[in-house]
């Protein structure tokens, strides 16, 4: 878990991260930058962060999220946060978060409709070659 | 149930005690919102403690009330600078640090009873209890 390695893929122009282990405070310092160093090499215009298999997310990562997006946004580069769980959801409001910015849906297919309405996509190359990665999650995230 | 006591003193023992804090709840049969609940205010509080104080120490420790309830309730201690106004910290907003002035306040709404004892110089202790 220390150091673990968060993936980022490349989709169309879409940056795709699935975060599916708990991650310490360096691990989201990393992933943040990486993130933003990666929308500068690919030019995406859209960040997709899959946060179905995380199961707390306090104000550090809370503010991670809304960081990511104003940062994003600068670039050029809207952010989507998807499939947070229920029990995620109720804590984060009660905690007073509020992730300013950060826009939330409840699964991967509305992520990708948020983001194609914001700049033209092949939308089937980007959803087939999503799923084509397999293993992303244990988790049907078109159920 | 015995106690359980998780050193603070890395980055890395916030992630460490959130993870014991929630299979702790988990086994206590609190319920998954209540292990969320408990996880998310054991790492706001934890790093508070590694932020703040450099180090101190989680003591986890399950009770029960004399009608058989359970509860988990959760000590925070540390020999770091103290608050010098309790206050004024526990204002939603307010932060010394870089943090979103959201640990104290906010986690006090994630549990049942929510204590705070600090002495500038000495050291602050914070005890929380949520009840299944």
């Amino acid at each position: 878990m220390n150091g673990a390695r968060i993936p980022i893929l490349k989709v169309g122009r879409v940056l795709i991260v699935p975060i599916q282990v708990d991650m310490d405070d360096q691990t989201v310092i990393h992933l943040q930058e990486r993130i933003l160093s990666e929308l500068e090499r690919t030019g995406a215009r859209g960040v997709l962060i899959d946060i179905s298999l995380l199961e707390m997310v306090d104000s550090f990562i809370g503010r991670m999220l809304s960081d990511i997006a104003a940062m994003a946004r600068i670039m050029d580069a809207r952010t989507v946060v998807v499939g947070m769980q229920p029990a995620v959801a109720i804590t984060l409001v009660e905690l007073g978060l509020e992730l300013k910015g950060v826009d939330t849906v409840l699964n991967v297919d509305e992520g990708f409709k948020l983001l194609r309405g914001e700049f033209d996509t092949d939308e089937e190359e980007e959803e087939q070659a999503y799923w084509g990665f397999g293993a992303l999650g244990k988790q049907d995230h078109r159920s | 149930m015995e106690s359980r006591t998780i050193v603070l003193e890395q980055a890395h023992d916030i992630a460490v005690a959130r993870n014991e804090v929630r299979q702790l709840a988990a086994v206590l049969g609190f319920s998954l919102i209540d292990q969320t609940r408990l996880a998310t205010v054991a790492s706001e509080l934890a790093r508070n403690v590694v932020k703040y104080a450099g180090r101190g120490r989680l003591i986890a420790q399950p009770t029960s009330s004399p009608d058989g309830r359970q509860a988990l309730r959760l000590i925070f201690e540390d020999r770091g600078p103290g608050i010098p106004d309790i206050e004024a910290a526990m204002r939603d907003g307010f932060s010394t640090g870089r943090g979103l002035g959201k640990g104290l306040p906010g986690s006090k709404r994630l549990v049942d009873e929510f204590k705070i004892e600090s002495e500038v110089g000495r050291g602050t202790r914070v005890t929380v209890t949520r009840w299944r």
